[in-house]
């Protein structure tokens, strides 16, 4: 195994979509995402085909990725809950046009101009509203510095397994720290791509690439069988992590930042006798709904920690069918909850309904 | 182990260096680490501070709130995490740039005159390293053999002069007797 | 014998445009370009959203459909993919002129070796007629009723004028079919458009003058005619500019 260096969220993600054999990025500066497009304008021009382009908006940067994308390239774009809002226009039109991608939201608070500490407030966005029309991306969630890393290899496999653009939903801690990470990563996976645009070179019929359909009976079936391979990705792709819910009456949600604040406060309630554990959804999109649901025949109640007005709540909800009780705690607009803060909850939790 | 370091003070006084280096020697000791920048326009001359976390353990929040040992540069940084420190930690003062002095028992401070050692010296900028020095040696949580190794990692090979001056600045706040 | 034929970067589909819409001329001339240039086989066209929204299905050769003003931003990434690829983008002036202004004049800044057709008929045509960026003082649309008021919603943008003060630009031309000596013009500068962009020269856009009989309520005939008289006068004809001469 290589030895373990010390990476910055940001960079350690950018590496990571080299090694995963992207070789062209396009974006826009926003804190705090810059580090990625930094690192990819020194890395990229020294290898052989590699593109770094500034662009003129994010809009432009996620059509330069639709234009790479068309070409069966693997490529990427990064920006933060402002500029990815802008690139929303994109994002429909790569899931209609059945193209991979890898999209970063290195997330801060909002709305409007908002400000530019870490936030989770972008989740109904990645997960529900990412442009319009009916679609989904695989949104997916680091914890650490080694998932920036590892979710970011793992984004572009999903992406051109399923021909879908692929979410890493961070926030700026996990943008913005650093942690030792190990970049052994393994092979990639080369994917047959007969529906790139390569030039038929006049041997094969011209290949397009288009989200245009306007006969509604066209548009209909098309929807359906894209919704058919998102079954799939929600039967086979979903990724969590357990912390401590073997014998666990109280549960935690949280994913990112919130989840490691959580682990803290978890160890801290059971110093004091209480049996509290965490899910921790590593996948937004599919959504962990039977573990959720399992757990919620074992538990008594849930809190949903977040850095936003509550957003994942209500996929909690959803997934327990409101069996159990759901508290949120939650700060926003840059704050991120503190130990003290999941703590309060976790007592709340106790203590509801009169419970013990 | 599990210690919550924070080392607060103004843009540009080498804080989130520092931190690195620092993490850097938890690393090569090999223990868990994370180092947590604040960031925005407090790196262009507001203030500036820098979660470390060096532990046998998973680390879990990356965010110093309720440190351990804080190395203070500046008075408000003193003032406002002072009070945060826990219990039996220690701070560490650049009593060059602060006059105050704790009024806790229940926490170890020292003091030294980092930034004026720094000048006089001729290791201009290098109070950070000083004042690490001082650090060091009291917080026994990281081996000084190892100094040299984290210094390759976070000084660049192209700037051997670099390299020897903040050894010299570690090797100074290290030796003072305050 | 010589044969008039369809070109080979033609598909067998039926255009869907208005009887006497000049787009099918236009398609022609780029067509007729790509094959004497030998190119066909490795040219990836970037459609717009308008009238020429379907031009995948009309160009025999490998395309991709842009958002609304895009196609010079999805262009940049096809070409950044493989600089072997012969890129072009055929946009109308809503598409190139409104939505699309940033991405146009950018990849024109930065000098992308592609090829720009854009075509100019000073109306929103897909959409049922309303007021176009290019669409002349005084005249009547869906949206200017009472003539197009500069006092209130401005000038048209003169595209190649524009682009002239591009430091990126290599090649800007305003050509005009409605007549077959136009014709015979706008098929050379189309050609050379291309041509720069197989010897990397740059960025080259060819402004075409078009009509748009249904929606100007005129008779093909009259709609060349209108086109004659009250296009050519504001948008002149010529380069605007060329720097292909004396680039190498």
């Amino acid at each position: 195994m290589s030895e373990k260096v010390l990476m910055k969220g940001n960079e350690a993600l950018a590496e990571a979509a080299i090694m995963a054999g992207c070789k062209h990025y396009f974006g826009y500066p926003i804190t705090p995402q810059t580090e990625v497009a930094a690192y990819m304008s020194k890395r990229l021009p020294k290898i052989e085909g590699g593109v770094f382009l500034q662009a003129e908006s994010e809009i432009a940067a996620i059509n330069m990725v639709i234009g790479v994308s068309s070409t069966g390239k693997r490529v990427m774009t990064s920006s933060s809950s402002p500029g990815i809002a802008l690139k929303s226009e994109g994002l429909s039109y790569l899931a209609g046009c059945d193209l991979p991608a890898l999209i970063v939201n290195v997330q801060r608070g909002g709305p409007g101009l908002g400000g530019i500490q870490p936030s989770q407030s972008d989740y109904f966005h990645a997960t529900r509203g990412a442009g319009h029309g009916d679609f989904h991306m695989i949104v997916l969630a680091p914890s650490s510095v080694q998932e920036m890393v590892n979710l970011t290899f793992k984004g572009f496999d999903l992406g051109d397994k399923y021909r879908m653009p692929t979410m890493i939903l961070a926030d700026g801690t996990m943008g913005q720290m650093m942690e030792p990470v190990s970049l052994d990563l393994g092979e990639v996976t080369k994917y047959d791509k007969p529906w790139a645009l390569t030039g038929t070179n006049g041997e094969r019929k011209p290949n397009i690439v288009n989200s245009l359909f306007l006969k509604p009976e066209e548009l209909e079936q098309f929807n359906f069988d894209r919704y058919k391979r998102y079954a799939e990705i929600e039967k086979n792709e979903v990724m969590y992590e357990e912390y401590k819910m073997e014998d666990a009456e109280y549960c935690i949600v949280a994913f990112g930042v919130a989840a490691r604040v959580s682990q803290n406060a978890i160890d801290e309630a059971r110093k004091n006798g209480i049996k509290v554990g965490m899910i921790r959804p590593i996948t937004l999109w599919p959504f962990p709904k039977e573990v959720l649901n399992k757990a919620a025949d074992k538990v008594k109640a849930f809190i949903s920690v977040e850095l936003s007005m509550g957003q994942m709540i209500e996929d909690v909800e959803l997934s327990i069918r409101c069996k159990k009780p759901v508290l949120l705690c939650n700060r926003t607009g840059g704050m991120i909850p503190t130990t003290k803060n999941v703590l309060d909850s976790i007592n709340e939790a106790v203590n509801y309904g009169g419970a013990k | 182990m599990n210690k919550q370091i924070l080392i607060a003070g103004f843009g540009g006084q080498g804080i989130l260096f520092s931190g690195k280096f620092l993490a850097y020697e938890g690393l090569i000791d090999g223990k868990e680490v994370s180092w947590l920048p604040s960031y925005g326009p407090e790196m262009r001359g507001g203030t500036a501070n820098c979660s470390i976390i060096i532990s046998d353990e998973k680390i879990g929040s990356p965010i110093v709130d309720k440190p351990d040992v804080l190395i203070a540069m500046n008075t408000p940084s003193f003032d406002k995490y002072i009070t945060e420190i826990n219990p039996g930690g220690q701070v560490f003062v650049d009593s060059s740039l602060i006059e105050k002095k704790s009024e806790r028992d229940d926490i170890e401070a020292h003091y030294i005159p980092a930034t004026q050692l720094a000048s006089e010296k001729n290791l201009s900028g290098l109070a950070n390293m000083i004042i690490l020095g001082m650090f060091i040696k009291h917080s026994g949580i990281i081996p000084f053999e190892n100094i040299e190794k984290a210094m390759k990692k976070v000084v660049s090979a192209k700037k051997p002069q670099l390299f020897d001056l903040n050894m010299e600045a570690i090797k100074l706040g290290y030796e003072y007797e305050g | 014998m010589k044969v008039f034929e369809k070109p080979q970067a033609l598909t067998d589909a039926v255009l869907h445009y208005c009887p006497g819409c000049t787009h099918g001329i236009i398609h022609r001339l780029v067509a007729e370009a790509l094959d004497e240039l030998g190119v066909t086989g490795r040219a990836i066209g970037v459609a717009p959203v308008g009238c020429s929204v379907f031009a995948y299905n009309y160009f025999n050769c490998d395309m991709v459909q842009a958002a609304h003003g895009r196609a010079p931003a999805v262009a940049t990434g096809v070409k950044r993919s493989d600089a072997n690829n012969i890129v072009f983008t055929y946009q109308g002036d809503g598409d190139l002129a409104a939505i699309g202004t940033a991405e146009t004049v950018h990849a024109a800044a930065r000098g992308e070796n592609i090829t720009v057709i854009f075509v100019n008929n000073a109306i929103y045509g897909m959409t049922g007629g309303q007021m176009a960026p290019t669409t002349l003082p005084g005249q009547v649309t869906q949206t200017s009723p009472y003539g197009r008021d500069v006092s209130k919603v401005g000038y048209p943008v003169k595209v190649c004028e524009m682009l002239s003060e591009v430091d990126g630009a290599a090649y800007l031309e305003r050509v005009a079919v409605n007549n077959v000596k136009n014709v015979k013009a706008a098929k050379a500068a189309i050609k050379k458009a291309f041509q720069n962009q197989i010897e990397g020269k740059g960025f080259s856009l060819i402004e075409v003058l078009s009509t748009c009989p249904t929606n100007w309520g005129k008779t093909p005939i009259d709609a060349l005619k209108w086109l004659d008289e009250n296009m050519l006068p504001y948008y002149p004809l010529g380069v605007y500019k060329d720097k292909t001469q004396n680039a190498e």
